[in-house]
């Protein structure tokens, strides 16, 4: 029990200082880490308090406490992964919309461009 | 070379979407032209890594290079919203491939203009004896859809896979703003349905492909079938959603009529008949 609670603390914090590394040097936006820091910080509060890791194991109906901490870091996860899906999904059709605009645009000032030069001969 | 494109009354737009077709492209333009001199022809390059713009260009295409892959539905919504915006009347696409033959574009076009239906397939299945060059898997996947079809449609499309489609102005506009985007011909028979439009099935030859290889293989077949049954699952869910608030609006207005409505006044005594004397009865 003792080592899923410090396995668990070393992989929260690991988390979160990757995530504040990342937002500093701005390979991640402010706005995409607040899932990761919220669930890292869930973690970590629960790798720290041994009563709430007990308490969650009879919630969840579970015999030991260390499934409980892995059914909960599962299911943190899956949730910060659906989240990304749906971002990334709307990131897609964004991006799609955006390149058949540009591809239009493009295809109008070529016209422009060729009708401006046969008017000048 | 972009040529000038304007749709106007009766317009016709030729649209081939492209990816990688420099083997067979350049027929396939010429083919058209041929068959329909004066049609523009419009190519949209799916962000081809060969020389497929240029191919199209020099057998006197239009082409719209998209600026990086979209997939088929990306690429052929690109085109729907150019021609809806330059005001064509009606679109035809066929495949870059060179499996549908030109002289079946008249035909598709009359049945598009006549019949006022909103989209014409070109089918490999209405005539019997039309050649069917289609992978075993692929056939078991238009079985499928055709089954699965049935009901959604409430009759039967023997090709839904057609890569051969006519749509007129009506289903350009609603294309233009929303198109399934990977395999989108099952999907948008759907969408259509969800806009109680009408389409017609036209016999059509299918020949084997001029150059190339096709981008759907046997594993993919796989992936195909089931991306295809989870679109039109959700697109049935959207339509039930969508009359399900249709009927909820309508309930809601015909209460609030009924409400807001003046009570009504008694009719005038002119309108009314003349009491006739009971038969018997004394005055």
């Amino acid at each position: 029990m003792d080592r899923v609670m410090t396995v668990l603390m070393i992989l929260s914090i690991s988390i979160i200082v990757m995530v504040l590394h990342s937002v500093r040097r701005e390979h991640i936006r402010v706005e995409y880490s607040v899932s990761w820091l919220t669930s890292a910080v869930i973690l970590l509060i629960l790798s720290l308090n041994r009563d709430a890791v007990v308490w969650l194991a009879q919630l969840l109906g579970v015999a030991s406490p260390a499934i409980a901490i892995l059914m909960t870091v599962f299911f943190v996860f899956l949730f910060v992964g659906f989240r990304f899906s749906l971002r990334v999904s709307a990131l897609k059709d964004a991006n799609i919309a955006l390149a058949q605009r540009v591809a239009i645009l493009e295809f109008h000032i070529k016209s422009a461009h060729e009708q401006q030069k046969t008017a000048n001969g | 070379m972009s040529r000038r494109l304007r749709g106007g009354p009766g317009s016709l737009l030729i649209l081939i979407p492209c990816f990688n077709e420099q083997g067979a492209i350049g027929h396939v333009v010429r083919d058209v032209h041929r068959v329909l001199p004066g049609v523009p022809v419009m190519v949209i390059d799916d962000c081809s890594a060969d020389s497929t713009i240029d191919v199209a260009e020099q057998a006197g295409a239009s082409v719209l290079p998209l600026p990086h892959h979209l997939g088929l539905g990306g690429a052929v919504q690109a085109g729907y919203r150019l021609a809806f915006e330059l005001g064509f009347q009606y679109v035809i696409r066929v495949d870059g491939d060179g499996q549908h033959s030109a002289e079946d574009i008249p035909r598709v076009f009359e049945v598009l203009r006549r019949s006022g239906v909103q989209m014409v397939i070109g089918s490999r299945y209405v005539r019997k004896q039309s050649r069917n060059y289609t992978n075993t898997l692929r056939g078991f996947g238009i079985v499928v859809f055709r089954t699965l079809l049935r009901p959604i449609l409430g009759r039967w499309v023997y090709d839904p896979t057609s890569g051969f489609v006519g749509v007129n102005r009506e289903a350009l506009q609603v294309f233009s703003r929303s198109f399934p985007l990977e395999y989108p011909e099952i999907e948008a028979l759907v969408v259509l349905q969800r806009k109680q439009f009408r389409f017609e099935e036209v016999p059509c030859e299918v020949r084997p492909r001029l150059a190339g290889v096709s981008t759907i293989t046997a594993a993919r077949s796989i992936y195909y079938i089931l991306h295809v049954l989870l679109g039109v699952f959700v697109n049935v869910l959207k339509f039930e959603g969508g009359r399900r608030r249709r009927e909820t609006s309508l309930y809601q207005l015909r209460t609030t009529l009924e409400e807001e409505a003046p009570e009504p006044e008694e009719p005038e005594q002119a309108f009314q008949p003349e009491p006739e004397p009971e038969r018997g009865a004394l005055s």
